[in-house]
């Protein structure tokens, strides 16, 4: 290639311009393929790294964080770094690993407001709406609590406490005289700042959070929760229908039904 | 120059080593205060109340109020879908104005870091008459720079980013330096061995952008005293850009303006430094009369001559 | 933008996410990752810290703890710990164990203001002694102290109070216990005048109702709690209340959970006995047989300095007596707490309060009362202990399954050690009192001292300790086994000038540096928990003993070693007058070592070879060192006091019969161990047809002892507008010395911060995390504000922990103590917060 051509229009220079037109036409798009199947590979984040609150997918979030680390600058907890090169997350993004340091979750969250671009939504004004990842009890059998020792260091450390994380009790039937406090994280409240993953006492840590899409289930839409549509619609879905009695021996007091438990509804 | 020690010998001799260099010092001067301002802003915040400089040269706060973003990247962000919200687009069309003033180039001779690296290997291979190596044409970094915008339209992410030496580098030096050095050797080895000037000359495609912004920017370098010239070559030799100089310093004959109004050129100074006879100073864009030398029209050259008294 | 493009690149994310987290649970069993080791030799031990006594097993490996595990058959915890007892087997192996006497000199020579530096024990024990005969010879032997532990093993309390009592003839020594379980004792002693609950754990699975005042047994006594929550989810009926002056994890059981202002539990309970007389639920058989009325003297001041204004005017400063009154006179006496005065005063709606005295008076619910610090820390702490006795003897809900008035311990051996033994400055073993004459006659004698020897005034209590240091009466000072710098109240004006008394040489014994050792002159390294045979007696009075499992690193030495060597330092001639001597003259010449621990009683049972019944040997360092088995020695003689004393009730088995169970509850009679005392059957001091005897009264009567409401020491005002209360965290056990050296739990939780209100928070414009100071009178700490999580204060108050050494929470806290136990009120006190 040498300098573009300005020279009069001739058959020959115009012929090399369309020619050098097409090297880098097809220069151009050979780069970008490199470049772009570099990018797909490169922003495959791995599970433990957590962005900021008010990261949107990650592919919006690529699209709109410009790498400058204000979030990390005004992060006032050693929480935020931003990616170096050779590391699994993409270079120069802000995130975070739990175990390392989880997100204290500020009140007037200041990482959101540092961001110049908004790939921290300005929208996320209460910590608690905050969606970093979603903690997952990921191995029962060696947290302590399934266990029946009194860890829940998990539970008690969530900031969102009996909301996000909460102790469901259940007998402990090889002591016999003990419960057991099963931590049970709930999905519309855990903000996936980590604290429960960085304060495990085990080793390794049994609850981790994962960014949500690794870490919840979806039920498929060609099956209903019948109680629950029932519950939402305020009554049953169909109406009009009729209950037969049931014939009974007379002077006998069984009643089906009356000793199995539930709550009826 | 095969005669002489170096470019800028007879620069040396005829006003001192000091005079001779002075650009090259304002412009590490300025590359290192800006560096040295995003490292030492949170010491200095008694004084000033507020971080002088936070962030890095991506986006970044002057005192905690004036956006600054590079808007090579803001359009990439734009390019990649994100309709960028908040701060970011004034700060970018902050630095827009700002180098439509001052050149656009002069980004890459006075802010950005990979210039010491480049520069570095670039003193090496004079001083030791290296092999140019392989040199792609120049505009092949205009062709990077397309590139760069269409994979951020194609990939929805500002993919470039991820591999950016500029960016790694400079937010290696402001967050803390893990393995940016990597990089920063890549680029000295590249230009070393591979291709004299390869990286900032040939192929950076943040050059090529704000190159595009200094063919219409204010401050440009002028040849003003090309008849002055000695044809002593050193600036030739200093320049990053040796292309940009003839148009202007040999121009004459052809009626074509003492002002380089070439986007390539990087208001580096150095010409103006290594020039012994002062041909070369700083000017605005709009002052490219034709030459008054040839045609010697002394009304014109009255008008216009910074140099009459 | 297409939708489709991203949906790829996410999958694509989530595979490569999910393969590095390795989130598949293929069922691979515990057992399998923890390899089964032939070579760790296991035995039984007691967890060191709270009161609650889990039994764990202690795994050894080549001299060193490597493991450890709840014992499976305890009958506590069946193999459960909480997670400090999790990491137990850490605690001993934090990075700067002392393993060196270190002792304070300028150019060579000891100097208080020098620098520490390492010595031998010889020279420790050469200056320390020089500093002690010195002190006595001045000032005579009220001028020395020692200030004990909880944490002491049985033998370890023995030994330092037969040392300070028989031997330095000072009564100068009392337990940390005087901060945590001074106001139970002295509410056990007025009601039944025998100390100690009369249930036992096995109530948590008896009782219908739980009602917890001020505890949270959630985090501080968390096996206990799994207990109570199993009883609640399991037993059809049952029902939790839990009383405190903020909301903590407790409440998440409660059914009825009532958050009151500070000092109003006082007005609470007697509203609970009003109620029971009101609707006539007492059981008048009950009261007819076994209960007797009296009334406390009002108006007596708050345990501070005789110079506060608060003491001058008080009416009956530090009165304790009682005065008998009739049924009647008591009825018109709680009449005054009506429900809404009660709930006006404590902040409580009505109706919860209502519940909760239902509760109480119904005859067909059995009613478990459980508190610890919120009760014990308080002004009127022995008062409002002895207002739930009340409702328990009015209802006559007591000494049976289920129904028990139970006052938890926060130490492993609070009540084996400092209660049984009688470490306080006015007790002598099994429940003895240095007053009472014939008492001291017969410790003289079972110490085959002469009469005399044991001083009738009570010593200085911990709180009149740091006082006495400070003002220069008390010179020559010994710490053993507990972190009193960070533990009593208003440290800047007390604690560290008594500490820092150019008059006074003060020695710490402890295996950290913690902050009262470093504020010492003498630094004794020491060899702790399983580093030494041992026996802690936990809340429920059962006593356990382990062996000694490893040996003490470097040349660190147990706190019993300590003191008897120390001993050796010391001919009667220094520290008795010659008038005792010649009482008993085969005794001049001698040191207080072989008048007290070498004299042929003590040191009766010889050298054995310590071996389980699986045959593995133990070292015994300290019998080694002294050529008897000191621990038998001491246990047997301390029996004598259980056995053959004035006050009967503490008998104990013999010492090699703890060695071979999981602990036993005392009184052991015949071989077996006693669950609920004072109830025919059950407890064999209850003779046949008696059906209850509250024997350790002269009449078998226990006392029903009214108390009023009385204000707290100090309360909000406008410029100190906040409660301050202290208290603990699960993940650290009082003063952190041990828990925060495990990394995974200082991990857990790091530093200290105050909980408080969101709303007082903003109005303070204080924002979540941020640093803050928090000022007393007394003095600033600085702190972090934290408005979620597990504690949740009403507006008015903030919660501080106080485990954190970087955050001396009791520079803030008032040196008022309940002027009847003279435990310090760390619950209570006005404090201000603001921006750091």
């Amino acid at each position: 290639m040498g300098e573009p051509s300005t020279s009069p229009a001739s058959a020959q220079s115009r012929r090399r311009f369309l020619a050098n037109m097409a090297r880098a036409a097809g220069g151009v798009g050979a780069l970008s393929l490199v470049v772009g199947l570099f990018a797909r590979q490169a922003q495959s984040l791995p599970a433990q790294a957590l962005r900021p609150p008010g990261a949107g997918p990650e592919a919006d979030f690529l699209a709109s964080c410009i790498r400058c680390g204000l979030c990390v600058r005004d992060c006032p907890y050693p929480t935020l770094s931003l990616a170096d090169i050779g590391q699994d997350v993409p270079v120069g993004t802000p995130y975070f690993v739990a175990r390392r340091a989880p997100c204290e979750m500020c009140d007037d969250i200041p990482c959101v407001k540092a961001c110049p671009t908004g790939a921290l939504d300005p929208n996320l004004t209460k910590i608690d709406d905050a969606d970093m990842g979603l903690a997952v009890l990921v191995d029962e059998e060696t947290c302590l609590n399934l266990l029946g020792l009194r860890c829940d260091v998990c539970y008690r450390v969530c900031p969102v406490i009996d909301e996000a994380i909460t102790l469901e009790r259940h007998h402990n039937e090889r002591t016999g005289k003990h419960a057991m406090f099963i931590p049970t994280v709930h999905s519309d409240k855990c903000t996936g700042c980590g604290k429960c993953e960085r304060s495990c006492v085990l080793e390794t840590a049994a609850i981790r959070v994962f960014p949500r899409h690794l870490a919840k289930g979806r039920i498929g839409e060609h099956y209903r929760l019948g109680w629950v549509e029932k519950e939402n619609n305020g009554q049953s879905l169909i109406q009009g229908i009729v209950d037969l009695p049931d014939r009974m021996p007379q002077n006998l007091p069984f009643n089906p039904g009356a000793t199995l438990g539930g709550k009826g509804k | 120059m095969s005669a002489k020690t170096y470019p800028g010998f007879d620069a040396v001799k005829a006003r001192g080593w000091l005079a001779a260099h002075k650009w090259l010092l304002v412009r590490r001067a300025v590359q290192l205060s800006i560096l040295a301002l995003f490292l030492a802003s949170p010491l200095l915040v008694p004084y000033t109340g507020a971080w002088i400089l936070k962030g890095n040269l991506t986006s970044s706060l002057i005192l905690g109020t004036v956006p600054l973003s590079d808007p090579f990247i803001v359009l990439q962000s734009l390019l990649a879908g994100h309709l960028a919200a908040g701060t970011a687009l004034i700060g970018a069309a902050i630095v827009l104005v700002f180098y439509a003033l001052v050149g656009g180039r002069a980004y890459c001779s006075f802010v950005c870091p990979m210039n010491i690296v480049t520069d570095a290997s670039l003193w090496l291979v004079r001083r030791f008459d290296l092999s140019k190596g392989w040199q792609p044409g120049r505009e092949t970094r205009l062709w990077i720079l397309a590139s760069v915008m269409v994979t951020a339209l194609i990939t929805g992410i500002m993919a470039w980013e991820l591999l950016n030496p500029v960016t790694i580098l400079h937010r290696g030096l402001v967050y803390g330096v893990g393995y940016v050095w990597t990089v920063a050797l890549a680029v000295f080895l590249y230009d070393l061995v591979v291709s004299r000037r390869g990286w900032c000359g040939h192929l950076c495609p943040m050059g090529a952008f704000y190159g595009l912004l200094g063919k219409v920017s204010l401050v440009r370098v002028s040849a003003a005293k090309r008849q002055a010239c000695n044809d002593c070559m050193d600036c030739y030799a200093i320049c990053p850009e040796p292309h940009v100089i003839t148009p202007a310093l040999r121009g004459a004959d052809g009626g074509v303006g003492p002002i380089i109004l070439s986007g390539d050129c990087t208001n580096c100074g150095r010409c103006i430094d290594v020039c012994s006879k002062d041909v070369f100073a700083f000017d605005v864009r709009f002052n490219n009369a034709s030459t008054d030398d040839k045609f010697n029209d002394k009304d014109k050259m009255i008008s216009t001559d910074r140099h009459a008294a | 933008m297409s939708i489709s493009r991203r949906d790829f690149i996410k999958t694509q994310a989530a595979i490569a996410a999910a393969t590095a987290a390795g989130t598949t649970l293929s069922g691979a069993k515990i057992a399998e990752a923890q390899a089964h080791d032939d070579t760790i030799r296991w035995d039984k031990g007691a967890c060191r810290f709270c009161g609650t006594g889990c039994g764990v097993l202690v795994g050894t490996k080549q001299g060193r703890i490597v493991a450890t595990q709840g014992d499976p058959d305890a009958p506590v915890n069946k193999g459960l710990n909480c997670i400090k007892g999790y990491f137990l087997s850490k605690i001993m192996y934090g990075k700067d164990r002392l393993t060196k006497p270190l002792l304070r000199k300028t150019k060579g020579v000891y100097d208080k203001e020098g620098q520490f530096e390492e010595v031998s024990w010889d020279e420790a024990f050469d200056v320390m002694a020089d500093k002690w005969k010195e002190a006595i010879k001045k000032k005579g032997p009220t001028s020395v102290g020692m200030f004990g532990s909880g944490q002491w093993t049985i033998w370890e309390g023995y030994a330092a109070s037969k040392f300070m009592k028989g031997g330095m003839r000072s009564n100068n020594i009392d337990p940390n216990a005087r901060h945590c379980m001074a106001s139970a004792v002295g509410a056990f002693m007025r009601a039944f005048g025998i100390d100690e609950p009369m249930g036992c754990y096995d109530d948590l699975e008896h009782a219908d109702v739980f009602v917890l005042w001020g505890a949270n047994m959630a985090e501080m006594h968390p096996i206990l709690w799994s207990r109570l929550t199993d009883t609640r989810l399991t037993r059809e009926g049952c029902e939790v209340h839990v009383m405190s002056t903020f909301e903590h994890r407790s409440f998440e059981l409660a059914d009825n959970g009532m958050v009151f202002t500070p000092q109003t539990d006082l007005a609470i309970a007697n509203y609970i006995a009003n109620y029971i007389i009101q609707n006539k639920a007492y059981n008048q058989d009950f009261i007819d047989k076994h209960v007797n009325f009296n009334a406390t003297t009002t108006d007596i001041g708050y345990g501070l300095r005789p110079e506060h204004p608060l003491q001058k005017a008080a009416k009956n400063p530090d009165k304790g007596k009682f005065d008998k009154v009739t049924f009647d006179e008591y009825a018109a006496m709680v009449a005054e707490y009506t429900l809404e005065k009660t709930s006006e005063m404590s902040g409580v709606p009505a109706e919860q309060l209502e519940r909760l005295a239902k509760a109480y008076a119904d005859p067909n619910k059995k009613v478990t009362s459980f508190w610890t610090m919120g009760f014990n820390q308080h002004t009127r702490g022995v008062w409002v202990n002895g207002l739930v006795y009340n409702i328990h003897l009015l209802m006559g809900k007591i000494s049976e399954p289920g129904n028990s008035p139970f006052s938890l311990t926060g130490q492993p051996s609070a009540c084996g050690t400092a209660r049984e033994v009688g470490t306080f400055a006015h007790r002598l073993p099994a429940d003895l009192v240095v007053m009472n004459e014939k008492h001291r006659d017969f410790a003289e004698k079972v110490w085959e001292l002469p009469k005399g020897t044991i001083p009738e005034k009570p010593g200085y209590h911990a709180v009149l300790q740091n006082r006495m240091l400070k003002d220069g009466k008390l010179n020559a000072y010994w710490v053993q086994c507990n972190n009193n710098m960070q533990a009593a109240a208003n440290m800047n004006e007390e604690t560290y000038p008594g500490y820092r008394n150019p008059e006074n040489f003060i020695t710490v014994s402890d295996p950290y540096p913690t902050v009262t050792a470093m504020a010492a002159d003498l630094i004794l390294p020491t060899a702790m928990w399983m580093e030494k045979e041992g026996a802690y007696g936990n809340a429920e009075r059962r006593t356990q003993f382990w062996r000694q499992q490893v040996d003490a690193p470097g040349e660190a030495k147990s706190d019993m070693w300590q003191v008897i060597e120390f001993s050796k330092r010391f001919k009667v001639e220094e520290v008795w007058p010659a008038d005792l001597i010649a009482l008993k003259p085969e005794l001049s010449g001698k040191t207080l070592y072989e008048v007290l621990f070498r004299n042929g009683h003590t040191d009766k049972f010889p050298l054995q070879e310590i071996t389980d019944n699986a045959g593995n040997v133990y070292n015994n360092s300290e019998s080694k060192d002294f050529g008897f088995y000191v621990q038998k020695g001491i246990f047997e003689e301390y029996r004598e006091f259980q056995w053959n004393g004035p006050k009967k009730g503490h008998e104990m088995a013999p010492f090699e019969a703890y060695h071979n169970a999981r602990g036993l509850r005392w009184p052991v009679l015949d071989g077996q161990e006693t669950l609920w005392r004072f109830r025919e059957g059950y407890d064999k001091h209850v003779k046949s047809g008696e059906g209850i005897n509250f024997y350790g009264k002269p009449d078998g009567r226990a006392a029903i002892i009214f108390a009023p409401f009385e204000p707290a020491a100090e309360s909000p005002d406008k410029e100190f507008d906040l409660w301050l209360s202290t208290g603990r965290v699960l993940e650290h056990w009082h003063s952190g010395s041990m828990t925060r050296r495990v990394p995974e739990l200082y991990r857990a939780y790091p530093d200290a911060k105050i909980y408080m209100h969101p709303e007082d928070a903003k109005e303070r414009k204080l924002k979540r995390g941020q640093e803050v100071k928090i000022q007393t009178r007394r003095g600033e700490v600085t702190s972090r504000v934290e408005t979620r999580g597990r504690n949740k204060p009403p507006r008015g108050l903030v919660f501080m922990p106080w485990f954190d050494a970087g955050q001396l929470v009791n520079k803030l806290t008032l040196d008022a103590t309940d002027p009847l136990s003279k435990e310090t009120d760390y619950k209570k006190c006005a404090c201000r917060v603001v921006r750091a």
